[in-house]
């Protein structure tokens, strides 16, 4: 690693440190109410083993963990209370790691905020995950971070979704809520070299870094949303004044530095019922602020997005949805003219229908599920088929697989080396 | 003084007597008997424990606060349901608008993910939560979904009964159902299904039925599936009712979010 990289990396560090040493002052002055009269804090947890095993014969880099891309014991502990009034409360939620893949252990703060409660307004600041839009994992106003390595690893559900560290606000003053969220950056926790095997159209043996936005009040991102419902449908209107969250790459010098471009969005959703099931719409446009004219190749176009989404029950315990969703690039012609040999080209709309279907037996503790993204355009897909049982209340185990497959110039085929099963095991106190 | 004649006598006794018992059509008897178990008051709290118990005797437990709104006389109903345990699902709950004459709009909240989630909602049939309950057990059928007719009348455990016979006009899960209405209460004391083949599906008790005020509430209810062996038992407990919800509890806001007043 070079001298800038350990400086950069030292940076990065050392900003979620002071964060935190924020957030902890913040929250103590959130919490105080507490007290004496504090309800008694509520302790729960899990330990959850979880390993993911390539398939197939695929040949690695000497630096990329080729047979296991995961293999982990996690222990989590979550701690919440509230206060006897219900006015004050705070959750924080750690994850203690030992990742046999990287032989490394780490301590990760999942979440951690403190809430107080008025009769029409609510505020929540520290770590916190917030969910937004009617799509099933497929995101359009939701630019909060995500963690796509949890995804492509089979690792439940919830590791999905990465905490920001935010101030969130809410009023509800009747007919609608309002919603307005200032965070930190945080970037996506994206597949590196270090689990997975993919093609680099940039030059190979330069060495690599990424510079984050700062944490300064200019760089700060805002987010917003209000909501309601419409006899019994439900709409959003969004934006957000962000950036992306997966690096845009390029050669500076004899090195590659990745930076997190500036995005705005804006975009609304509704979801009601339909039929015998229910209707989801979600539209939005990505305002590419660093490439309006869509010349610069490192940094993604302006796009509109939209996805249509419908889910019924087909029989007892058995659901199915499906969904369409598409990204049109606004400056189509200046992409291709700016697009650098060697690189793929992305279509002018990418088109994904998706479908999951989910079927529970023995009392629902047996559950089946099977989700599955198809690229209409990219001619490549990812499936997900997964069986849980629950042992008891306590003990579940999960089998499953990501598989990858299709045109490797698509977002999915590209991918297909990572083709991996995985096994989960959980036991929750 | 002149007599009465006859006809004035009768329709005299007819206004002054209450309205017998054994006068009521099976449908009106079915409507008190929901109204009694499903909608009692304007609204209504309790603490649901649930015990779901397989062959071998393996216990898995819920234990929920369930809260209900009557939206006055339209039929409509509010259910909110927040889950304490099991560790895992702890945090989760469902909200369900409830209409009498169309499928209910029902939602989830995940509290891993923060996320809200609409759900299909056409299986009122369907298990609620793993248990031999259905979601229409748990909240309420409309009279009109069955054709009913009075069997008999005759005492269960000391209570006076009208046994009433019901058969389901859109084909489902069972071909019939018998009840044991309670005739001063209207609390079904027991339930008896029958599947396709006329064999005994289900089986419904009422373990236990207290007073709240002026309300009567099954407080221990037992249903066991017969071909499975699976059986399901529920205490309710701190039942209040009229305590004064408000509609927009009912709403995103607290799904998200508990009330803390009513649930903890």
């Amino acid at each position: 690693m070079t001298g800038t990289g350990i400086r950069e990396k030292m940076r990065y560090h050392d900003g979620p440190a002071r964060a935190a040493a924020r957030l902890t002052a913040a929250l103590l002055a959130l919490v105080w109410p507490f007290g004496a009269q504090a309800e008694s804090i509520a302790w729960d947890g899990f330990v959850q083993s979880h390993v993911a095993a390539r398939t197939g014969d695929v040949t690695c880099l000497a630096t990329t963990e080729c047979d296991y891309p995961a293999a982990e014991l996690r222990g989590q502990l979550k701690a919440e209370g509230k206060s006897e009034s219900g006015n004050a409360a705070f959750l924080g939620r750690f994850d203690l790691i030992r990742d046999v893949a990287l032989d490394e252990t780490r301590l990760e703060t999942r979440e951690i905020y403190g809430d107080r409660r008025a009769s029409i307004t609510a505020a929540r600041l520290g770590r916190q995950v917030i969910t937004w839009g009617v799509g099933d994992l497929l995101f359009i106003n939701d630019t909060f971070p995500k963690d796509q390595v949890a995804l492509f690893t089979g690792q439940p559900l919830q590791y999905f979704k990465l905490g920001a560290d935010a101030l969130k606000l809410n009023a509800y003053p009747g007919a609608a809520n309002f919603e307005l969220v200032i965070a930190e950056f945080r970037p996506d926790n994206t597949p590196s070299a270090r689990r997975f095997i993919f093609a680099d159209p940039l030059p190979a043996g330069l060495p690599q870094r990424t510079v984050e936005p700062g944490h300064g009040t200019e760089e700060l991102e805002t987010s917003a949303r209000v909501s309601g419902y419409l006899d019994n449908w439900e709409w959003a209107g969004y934006a957000s004044r962000t950036h992306y969250r997966s690096p845009a790459r390029r050669v500076a010098g004899s090195e590659i530095v990745g930076t997190f471009p500036r995005l705005n969005t804006l975009g609304a959703s509704v979801a009601g019922p339909v039929g015998k099931g229910v209707l989801s719409l979600e539209a939005g446009y990505y305002d590419s602020v660093e490439d309006r004219s869509g010349t610069d190749p490192a940094v993604e176009n302006s796009q509109y997005r939209g996805l249509v989404g419908y889910s019924q029950q087909l029989w007892e315990d058995a659901t199915l949805g499906v969904q369409v969703y598409g990204e049109w690039m606004r400056d189509y012609g200046a992409y291709r003219d700016t697009l650098p040999a060697g690189f793929p080209v992305k279509d002018r709309v990418r088109k994904v229908a998706t479908i999951r279907f989910t079927e529970l037996f023995a009392h629902q503790t047996l559950t089946f599920s099977c989700f599955a993204f198809f690229g209409l355009s990219e001619r490549d897909r990812y499936l997900i088929p997964s069986l849980r049982y629950a042992f008891s209340d306590n003990l579940w185990a999960e089998i499953g697989a990501n598989l990858f497959g299709g045109d490797r110039n698509g977002a999915f085929g590209a991918m297909q080396d990572n083709r991996n099963a995985y096994v989960t095991i959980r036991y929750a106190f | 003084m002149k007599p009465l004649p006859q006809f004035t006598l009768f329709l005299l006794a007819a206004i002054s007597l209450p309205a017998r018992a054994a006068d009521l059509s099976a449908d009106e008897i079915v409507k008190r008997s929901l109204e009694a178990f499903y909608s009692a008051g304007a609204d209504m709290r309790a603490k649901v424990r649930m015990q779901l118990i397989n062959p071998q005797g393996n216990i898995r437990s819920r234990e929920m606060t369930m809260l209900r709104l009557n939206l006055g006389k339209s039929g409509d109903q509010r259910y909110y349901i927040y889950f304490h345990a099991p560790a895992d699902v702890k945090g989760t709950s469902f909200m369900v608008w409830k209409y009498p004459a169309k499928d209910s709009d029902r939602w989830i909240y995940v509290p891993a993910l923060k996320l809200v989630k609409r759900i299909a909602a056409d299986d009122k049939r369907s298990s609620f939560v793993g248990s031999d309950f259905t979601y229409e057990d748990i909240s309420g059928r409309n009279v009109e979904d069955e054709t009913h007719g009075v069997v008999r009348q005759e005492d269960l455990n000391g209570r006076p009964i009208y046994v009433v016979e019901s058969k389901p006009k859109a084909p489902v899960d069972y071909s019939r159902r018998v009840s044991w209405i309670d005739r001063e209460r209207w609390l079904p004391l027991k339930e008896e299904y029958f599947d396709a083949r006329n064999e005994p599906l289900r089986t419904f008790t009422a373990d236990k039925v207290e007073q709240t005020g002026k309300y009567w509430t099954v407080t221990a209810r037992g249903m066991k599936n017969l071909q499975s062996g699976h059986r399901t038992e529920v205490v309710f407990q701190e039942v209040r009712y009229d305590v004064g919800l408000r509609p927009d509890i009912f709403t995103e806001r607290y799904l998200r979010d508990a009330p803390a007043q009513w649930v903890r």
